[in-house]
């Protein structure tokens, strides 16, 4: 890979500061940036680690959510969500594996938008808060395609503030080689109606499926879903699944979720 | 830069860029080159060591991260007396290796397991193994050390 | 039998540095001042090469040299290590196959410049500065469409795509077409054998070092058989004769074939390190590997099986095209037709067989051996053909295969394709795995799962292979430039202690553990005083090496040869200590003793006086106790054996979950079951990752799609279920002296059948009957064919 300058600052302020140069990069777990960095697919000229920032770690419950910082590691959400909001940290114990979820981040893995990554689908379902360094975001305003999302250059995620759900649940069915999300559904029951968030399956990146949304505010059974059906028009097709099939996991995905909350 | 850490309980330290990767900082610069590096894409495990106490790719982690961390590799595992650890033994009565390019990185992970989780389930343990892969044996001998290091009833291998 | 004799399960010595990380592989080598080269590789699958500008790349900081086909004017091609014949006599067509590009560009990840420097990162900097004016070529990747009149050649100096066409037995050929026409049931099936990736973890390795004092050359290599990689570097690509050249293949980790081969990353590094007087170094990355390391497998087959009205098989016809790649690898041409072609009759008494094998170039990587090699294609169609057979005619597929198996008292039985099998016994196989897999209680586990909404399938398949590759006499005349003997040095030391040195390769089979098992075995001493060197050119006998599931069965019996040689001779010596006949003495547990006395000595003693000759016959025999047997086989091995597999399909979703395998081989005689059963249960993990993950797949430009762990599917340690095993079937074979059949490939070759049947086999009872799907069967082709 090309040479870098590596910096890792103790605070967020710092950091901001040494993202300033031209061509730096944050780096957070790197579990996706450092084997993109091994194809030369990527040349910073330098890389702030956010690991040693302490005020973006931890998982604080509080009035009626959780606040997860940035820099938190997968595995520790896995163990400290488990109590508050158990499909989240089921979510995240189910990320790559145990290696990578010692190291990768929420915040990396949300400012990276993998199409097929699974804390979208939570954060899109939950309807979560993407805090920032300068401001926060919601959910459906940052997600914007395809590795895209509504972060500024240099603009890093400190923490993402989670309502919790009456009922969730995400299921995952793993694309055979990778293990990402062929597709992935989240199904989340708030008093106030039913989310459904579904990542790996769109071109668009991770979408809620509005229809679905509505039978199960109406109903929250698997039954609601019948006549319902997401169009392959947009779907991924690769070599792993047309998007048809996608298409048709959704559904699938869909109902086996509502069944398990 | 310069770096500093602990491996195998001794301090070691080492120039490195801000490129090179730990398992780099581990085989060429330490002279450990019992952790492999077997892909590019951070998903077979080859290279799995625990950097303070949890098991990581160092393929997959800069090595100026792991600057004063307590890191154990595949070298450091055997029992002081050099004889085989618990779980280093399973493998070897249980034949949960062939070829052996694999092997530091599965007695790694099952490490990491079994101390957070001292007395798992056969599928536990095939889902704690998801980021390692083996292409010898088809698990089914790992699955077995790793569960009998565990101090659970397997039938041994084949007499 | 002493401790850790045959029969033994002897735990594995070689384990000890593997678990504690100290094995020596390939890449934990480094030469001082060694240098390092990154291969510039083609990323478009055909075009011509108009011109390479090295100019501005050569000045970059650190690079030694960079080289391009024009500096390998004076070197050979990589050779080609079997020539088949076609159907009108004719040799194959051979194309040449350069260490670097030549003129034309023609696949993915040909090396097209290569740049030397004093670190791996500079060597990749300056690639980047290299100027390729190339012209782009349609690029030529089905093979179908690669034999049709006016395709674009691979090739411009061969006069189509086609390398050959290959028919036999084609004195059968009419019989067979009369056959099918006659039959009262013909079934016939359309299939794809999917390329694969072999993927050791290991990634290959190669180190080329030059010594100046004595002009000699030594190549560190992650090879399967390093003589063989010694012999065809030295004489045909680069003209250094054997004695000025050193191949040493240590630790290797996984080779499942794709280790076999000679390839031009070998042949560069210990042509440049000549050329520069310096070490150079190339690892490879699992990226390089999927685009370097010759694939294996991609047959595209069409299998019609006649029956008779009492369901007997009367005659087989198939028609294969092989992809070839876009060059010859070592032994490409063999694997679809001599270990393929001569494997189509099974376990059966089929009459008749004709086969045409079609061989072509594509754009694509080189395909050559791969675990199994062309024995796993036979089985596939013959498995999969038999199945729907009994399908179509309503009867259990188990006693379809019954019925037509060759009995156990036709033994040796000649087939129709040219091979005699020795010993076999399928009916007790078969019978052993379906007690073993409970195959009459399979309806309560059906109803089981149906209760938990899956579909649940129970497949078998019956394999016979062709193994302990194999007499030189006979595969001379099919074509192949070499022999394939082994060998193997037996040195006694002084002291009693031994040292054998094997042509053999053990890449993760256990040779230093299982081969000194016989040798102890044989002399009636521990086998803790019998090492094995092996993988280095300079201290061992020449040798073919480690594949097809010869290691045993060739090398293994080499060794016999050698130890009977050391036993005949220190018998002497005790004969002449001990003042008796050398017929009158008897070597029991370790010692010589006078028939019908208490006269004896130790082994040590008489080992002592081979090298401590001063009370020694030297009128009649040389001090020292050092033997070198080669061993050529009378004829292959035939291991056998009964797979049955049982999954359950998720209907939502397509997906497959193995639930349980079972496994009957019949392997002859074995040394040390513990590595049996290990070999057995790795070759189904591959299996099953042929079956239902894996795929090696390229788009219509020739570009590979499944070019890392991203998209290329490995079988995990949740894909594969526990693996139940037996061998309590042997039928020794009957022309090797250990009696042994080899059981490196069984695995691979059985497997996928078994559970492509089981799946097909879950639809049907589903009541949604599907006659085929193709490999591997991912949720998305299951789900499809469900739904089609």
């Amino acid at each position: 890979m090309y040479n870098f300058d590596f910096v890792k600052p103790a605070t967020v302020d710092e950091a901001l500061a040494a993202l300033a140069e031209e061509d730096a990069l944050p780096l957070s777990g790197g579990q996706t940036l450092i084997p993109a960095m091994k194809q030369r697919l990527n040349a910073p000229s330098r890389l702030v680690s956010l690991l040693g920032i302490d005020a973006l770690k931890g998982v604080c419950p509080g009035e009626g959510g959780v606040t997860i910082g940035g820099a938190t590691a997968h595995a520790v959400v896995a163990r400290e969500a488990a109590a508050v909001y158990p499909a989240l940290a089921a979510l995240a114990g189910g990320i790559g594996d145990p290696a990578v979820r010692n190291r990768g981040t929420i915040g990396g893995s949300l400012a990276n938008n993998d199409p097929a990554a699974c804390y979208p689908a939570a954060v899109l379902a939950s309807g979560a808060v993407i805090v920032t360094d300068r401001r926060e975001i919601a959910a459906d305003s940052f997600f914007q395609g395809m590795f895209t999302t509504d972060l500024e250059e240099g603009e890093i995620i400190t923490a993402v503030k989670f309502p919790i759900p009456e009922a969730a649940h995400y299921l995952k069915f793993e694309q055979p080689a990778s293990r990402f999300a062929l597709t992935g559904v989240v199904v989340a029951k708030f008093a106030e109606g039913v989310r459904v968030a579904v990542t790996g399956a769109s071109e668009d990146g991770v979408f809620r499926w509005s229809e679905a949304e509505a039978a199960l505010s109406d109903s929250f059974r698997p039954e609601a879903l019948e006549g319902l059906s997401v169009p392959a028009e947009g779907m991924i097709s690769d070599l792993h699944g047309s998007g048809a099939y996608r298409a048709h996991l959704v559904k699938v995905l869909t109902g086996r979720a509502v069944q398990a909350c | 830069m310069k770096i500093t850490m602990t491996v195998n309980g001794r301090p070691c330290s080492g120039e490195v860029e801000g490129r090179t990767l730990l398992v780099q900082f581990l085989r060429d610069i330490q002279g450990l080159t019992g952790t492999h590096v077997g892909c590019d894409t951070s998903q077979c495990g080859a290279c799995t060591v625990h950097v303070d106490g949890r098991q990581v790719k160092s393929c997959t982690m800069f090595a100026a991260e792991a600057e004063g961390a307590e890191v154990t590799t595949i070298e450091g595992m055997a029992n002081a007396d050099g004889s085989l650890s618990v779980i280093q033994q399973a493998f070897q009565d249980h034949h949960g290796l062939q070829c052996g390019f694999c092997t530091p990185g599965m007695v790694m992970a099952a490490a990491a397991l079994l101390k957070d989780n001292p007395r798992p389930s056969e599928a536990e343990v095939r889902a704690h193994l998801e980021g390692n892969l083996c292409r010898c044996t088809g698990y089914h001998n790992i699955v077995k050390a790793i569960l009998a290091a565990s101090g659970q009833a397997v039938a041994v291998a084949a007499e | 039998m002493p401790k850790d004799g045959i029969g033994a399960s002897t735990k594995r010595r070689e384990d000890i540095r593997f678990l504690t990380g100290r094995g020596r592989y390939t890449d934990d080598i480094n030469l001082p001042h060694q240098a390092h080269v990154h291969f510039l590789r083609a990323d478009v699958a055909h075009a011509r090469i108009n011109g390479i500008d090295t100019a501005m790349a050569a000045g970059m900081p650190g690079v030694i040299r960079i080289f391009t086909a024009a500096d390998f004017a004076g070197v050979g091609g990589l050779p080609c290590g079997w020539q088949v014949t076609d159907r009108e006599g004719q040799p194959m067509q051979e194309p040449k196959h350069p260490v670097l590009a030549e003129g034309k560009i023609r696949h993915v990840g040909e090396i097209v410049a290569a740049v030397v420097a004093e670190t791996l990162e500079q060597a990749r900097d300056a690639a980047e500065a290299i100027a390729l004016d190339l012209e782009d070529l349609p690029a030529v990747i089905d093979m179908k469409a690669a034999c049709e009149a006016g395709a674009v050649k691979v090739h411009d100096d061969l006069s189509s795509n086609l390398c050959y066409s290959w028919g036999f037995v084609e004195d059968n050929r009419e019989a067979v077409d009369q056959a099918i026409a006659e039959a009262a049931h013909v079934t016939t099936l359309e299939l794809v054998n999917n390329r694969l990736v072999a993927n050791p973890m290991e990634p290959r390795v190669a180190l080329g070092d030059y010594a100046f004092h004595d002009d000699s050359s030594t190549l560190y290599t992650t090879s399967q058989n390093p003589h063989v990689i010694r012999l065809l570097m030295g004489a045909f690509v680069l003209g250094i004769p054997e004695h000025k050249l050193r191949v040493v293949a240590p630790d290797v980790g996984g080779g499942f074939g794709t280790k076999i081969f000679h390839y031009a990353e070998e042949a560069f590094v210990t042509f440049a390190a000549k050329e520069l007087k310096q070490p150079v170094k190339w690892t490879s990355t699992r990226s390089e590997a999927f685009i370097s390391d010759a694939h294996g497998r991609d047959h595209v087959t069409k299998v019609e099986l006649a029956l008779d009205a009492d369901n007997n098989f009367t005659a087989l016809r198939c028609l294969t095209y092989a992809n070839m790649g876009a060059y010859l690898s070592t032994f490409a041409p063999s694997v679809p037709t001599w270990l393929h072609g001569t494997l189509l009759a099974g376990n059966y008494r089929t009459p008749l067989i004709y086969t045409n094998v079609r061989a072509v170039f594509t754009n694509t990587v080189p395909v050559d051996a791969y675990r199994g090699a062309g024995r796993p294609e036979a089985t596939f169609q013959l498995e999969r053909v038999v199945d729907k057979a009994a399908r179509e005619l309503g009867v259990d597929p188990a006693e379809l295969r019954r019925q037509n198996f060759i009995r156990k008292d036709q033994f040796p039985y000649a087939t129709p394709v040219a091979v005699e099998y020795d010993t076999g016994d399928y009916e007790a196989t078969l019978d052993t795995c379906l007690g073993l897999a409970d195959y009459a209680g399979f309806a309560a586990r059906a109803e089981a799962s149906r209760a938990r909404g899956k579909l649940r399938g129970i497949g078998l398949s019956h394999y016979i292979e062709a193994c302990g590759i194999a007499p030189s006499n006979l595969v001379g005349q099919l074509g192949a430039r070499a022999g394939l003997y082994e060998s193997a040095t037996v040195r006694v030391n002084a002291t009693g202690g031994i040292v054998v040195m094997t042509g053999s390769h053990s890449h993760g089979q256990g040779h230093e553990t299982s081969f000194p098992q016989v040798v102890a075995d044989m002399i009636g001493i521990d086998a803790s005083q019998v090492e094995i060197v092996h993988g280095d050119t300079a201290n061992t006998p020449m040798g073919m090496g480690t594949y097809g599931s010869r290691s045993i069965a060739v090398g293994g019996s080499a060794m016999v040869r050698a130890t009977e040689k050391i036993i005949a001779k220190a018998k002497k010596i005790a004969g002449h200590m001990l003042e008796a006949s050398d017929e009158d003495i008897e070597l029991k547990e370790g010692r010589f003793t006078v028939a019908g006395t208490d006269k004896s000595l130790a082994w040590g003693d008489v080992t002592l006086a081979a090298y401590v000759p001063h009370n020694y016959p030297l009128d009649q025999i040389e001090p020292g106790l050092e033997e070198t047997a080669f061993y050529d086989p009378a004829n292959f091995t035939y291991p056998s054996g009964c797979y049955i597999c049982e999954v359950e399909v998720d209907p939502g979703t397509g997906k497959v979950e193995v639930c349980s395998f079972t496994a009957a081989d019949d392997f002859g005689n074995i040394i040390n079951p513990m590595i049996v059963e290990g070999q057995v249960q790795g070759g189904i993990g591959q299996g099953i990752g042929q079956a239902l993950l894996e795929h090696c797949r390229y788009d219509a430009d020739g570009q590979l799609l499944s070019a890392s762990y991203m998209d290329y599917a490995m079988p995990r340690a949740s894909d594969v279920p526990n693996i139940a095993v037996d061998h309590s079937c042997q039928t020794p074979c009957t022309h090797n002296p250990l009696g042994v059949k080899g059981c490196g490939e069984a695995g691979a070759i059985g497997s996928p059948p078994a559970v492509v049947n089981a799946v097909i086999d879950a639809l049907e009872r589903a009541g949604k009957p599907v006659a085929h799907i193709d490999m591997p069967l991912s949720p998305a082709r299951v789900w499809a064919a469900m739904n089609s």
